[in-house]
């Protein structure tokens, strides 16, 4: 009988030797003459846990990790084939409590299935939703998109619905498709998970989107950091093209739909929408003033689609299991799942997708564990480098995008990164106006010189220079910062100073 | 990130461009594929591709000097690529930078085999196994001076 074994292929495992464990298992599999079916899946979400080597068996799919290739004659010794428990088991995947607390909606499939076999696609309920938009009227598709409460997943949390509308009632020869798999945000990883572990997810839902809003050619803006995200998702092309599920005559519809992948040259700030669209058309990523918005003058001024890797993937779901089921998940405005992704000095790392509404508090402590060096938390940055801070004992606001934006934080692309006691926040602050100077595209005057005299001023703050009147200009440069700029990258970049200020002061005052 | 395949002559970056698709004749694709094709940007480009796209020489500068993946020279056989942002700060990256700086070259620097060029990159998507790194298009995660020096190591060894 042959034995399916599962060893990620996601950049994450392979970066900590899964690549090596696969290996191991190929080799000693031939040794001992035993038959196997090696399959590379995405990863679980689970990161603290890989290398993590899954096996079939009958009562579901067993884990055991971590592994490293050492392990590997090991893990044969005892039994795992037939799903032993052993030394390195952790049980069957689905019943670990992390993941079957979970509602994995966007990111049901990643980790599952075989990311580049269509078959397997399908059998997971793949092009259900796809094939469920055809037979609708394209107005009846935006109409679902906009009833699931789908809000953009990139940072700004725009309505998907209102966005795909406005492109559907322009009028135009040429509309486009633009996905933004820039992912600049320290802290976050779904958009590369995604695209690793589920691409034909997003090609179905750019594909609907394509539908709903009479566009026929699309574009993947990924960053170049991803070498492994940009393989699997020009083989995932091809595949597509090759079944009909893009090209002149998607799935049979009679309707036209291409997807190209574009590759950036690390920017930050062309993760912002209007700077990817130059960026894409192969400019400078200088950002636009909006109006007009991209929906009506986007790509080489035509209407553009412009949405997240997340959003755009969690499309096939709303339209294969209806809107209603989406909306019905969430807290107030924030509706349905949104995938947090926990990061930095964390005991449990990696995936958690859960309904809106869900604690600060309970993903640090109840997923994360804690920080991985044991030390006691004592900051936890949520939404990139333009997000808060946030203290130890200020965890307790719910994720959603209100009720951040209440507690003086914003919820961002769903990344959180945690700090231990060694942390320096005031270091921390200097880092965000580095950062601000190093990434600012240059147009606003606010930006590009607040951000190099922020590092200026916080420097003479640390090393106590005129510290009282410092600390005051420092303030005043980020009112200005924040009111003068043109985007969130200068608007935004108060926001980290700003909260490390309030509430660790002490840390400017050494 | 970068695989040298061709020596750089004006005649082979005219056939480099030359095979450039039609909706990737614009400046920042034919900016990468030459980089991709030659390993940098050499000069003489700059001038081809305003050529070949019909646009000016200073909207091709503009473009290539506002990229910071881009670069005028050659670059060394490996490029170590480490990230410094947030996530990566919270698990030792200033401490793994300090240490490359004082053993290998520092960022922005070249090692004195010249074979190592490092450089920083904000964030690898791999937050949660941090520090991370890409060694060419390598990406390494829990880095430790060690597990650093001896993918380095392996690098050197593919050479
Ligand atoms: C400085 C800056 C960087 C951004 N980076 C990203 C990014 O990497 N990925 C992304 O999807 N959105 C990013 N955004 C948000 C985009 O401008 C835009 O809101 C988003 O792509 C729209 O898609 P959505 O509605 O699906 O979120 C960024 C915004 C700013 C101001
Ligand atoms: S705020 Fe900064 S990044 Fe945004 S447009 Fe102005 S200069 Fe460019
Ligand atoms: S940018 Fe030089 S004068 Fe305006
Ligand atoms: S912050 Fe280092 S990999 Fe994301």
């Amino acid at each position: 009988m042959t034995t399916t074994i599962y060893v990620p292929i996601d950049s994450a495992a392979t970066s900590i030797g899964a690549n090596a464990v696969a290996l191991a298992i190929a080799d000693e599999a031939t040794k001992r003459n035993v038959e196997i079916k090696l399959v590379r899946n995405g990863s679980r979400g689970l990161l603290w846990l890989e290398p993590l080597v899954e096996v079939e068996t009958v009562t579901g799919r067993f884990g055991y990790g971590p592994v490293t290739a050492a392990d590997v004659a090991a893990l044969f010794d005892e039994d795992f084939l037939t799903g032993a428990d052993n030394g390195f088991s952790v049980g069957i995947v689905d019943e670990i409590p992390w993941l079957a607390d979970q509602q994995r909606v966007t990111f049901a499939r990643v980790g599952v299935i075989d990311p580049l076999d269509i078959n397997d696609y399908e059998a997971h309920g793949g092009l259900t939703g796809l094939r469920t938009a055809i037979a609708l009227d394209p107005s009846k598709v935006v109409e679902e998109v906009l009833a699931s409460g789908l809000r953009g997943r990139g940072g700004a949390g725009f309505p998907a619905g209102i966005k795909w509308r406005t492109v559907l009632e322009a009028d135009s020869d040429q509309k486009y498709v633009c996905c933004n798999a820039d992912e600049g945000d320290s802290g976050t990883f779904a958009d590369r998970m995604l695209m690793e572990g589920d691409p034909f997810t997003l090609i179905e839902g750019m594909a609907i989107a394509g539908i709903a809003g009479g566009a026929t050619k699309g574009l993947i803006y990924i960053r170049s950091e991803y070498p492994d995200a940009i393989a699997t998702m020009k083989a995932a092309l091809l595949i597509a093209r090759g079944c009909g599920l893009l090209g002149d005559d998607v799935l049979g519809s009679g309707k036209a739909f291409d997807i190209t992948v574009r590759v950036g040259a690390g920017s930050y700030v062309c993760g912002e929408e209007t700077a990817m669209l130059e960026s894409l058309e192969g400019k400078r990523g200088m950002v636009r003033a909006k109006p007009p918005v991209p929906a009506l003058h986007g790509l080489f001024g035509q209407p553009t689609i412009v949405n997240n890797v997340l959003t755009l993937a969690t499309v096939p779901m709303i339209l294969a299991q209806g809107a209603a089921a989406y909306q019905a998940l969430g807290a107030e405005r924030s509706r349905g799942t949104q995938v947090f992704q926990l990061a930095g000095n964390i005991a449990r790392g990696g995936i958690v997708e859960r309904a809106f509404g869900v604690s600060l508090k309970e993903l640090v402590e109840n997923y994360g564990g804690g920080t991985r060096s044991g030390r006691p938390v004592r900051s936890v940055q949520v939404g990139g480098p333009l997000g808060a801070y946030f203290s130890a004992s200020g965890l307790e606001v719910a994720m959603d995008y209100e009720a951040l934006i209440a507690a003086g934080g914003m919820l961002g692309h769903g990344g959180i990164v945690v700090f231990d006691d060694s942390v320096d926040m005031a270091q921390q602050a200097r880092f965000a106006m580095e950062f601000c100077a190093k990434e600012s595209c240059g147009k606003c005057t606010p930006c590009r010189v607040g951000s190099v005299r922020g590092v200026e001023v916080i420097d003479k703050v640390i090393s106590d220079i005129d510290r009282t009147a410092n600390l005051d200009l420092l303030n005043d440069l980020c009112d200005l910062m924040t009111d003068g700029s043109l985007c969130a990258m200068g608007g935004l970049t108060p926001m980290p100073v700003l909260s490390a200020l309030r509430q660790f002061p002490e840390d400017f005052q050494k | 990130m970068t695989l040298v395949v061709t020596p750089w002559s004006p005649a082979a970056g005219e056939d480099l461009l030359d095979l450039l698709p039609a909706d990737e004749r614009l400046i920042l694709p034919a900016l990468q594929a030459v980089q991709q094709g030659f390993g940098y940007v050499p000069k003489e480009a700059v001038a081809l591709i305003a050529v070949a796209l019909n646009v000016s020489v200073a909207d091709v500068h503009g473009v290539l000097t506002y990229y910071h993946e881009l670069r005028t020279t050659a670059p060394a056989p490996i490029t170590l690529a480490i990230c410094v942002a947030e996530a990566c700060q919270a698990t030792g990256s200033r401490e793994l930078v300090a240490h490359v700086g004082a053993n290998l070259a520092p960022v922005g620097g070249r090692s004195d085999d010249g074979q190592v060029d490092v450089v920083e990159v904000f964030c690898l998507g791999n937050c949660a196994l941090g520090p991370a790194a890409l060694i060419n298009e390598r990406l390494v995660g829990r880095l430790t001076t060690k597990a650093l020096e001896s993918a380095l190591a392996d690098a050197r060894a593919a050479l």
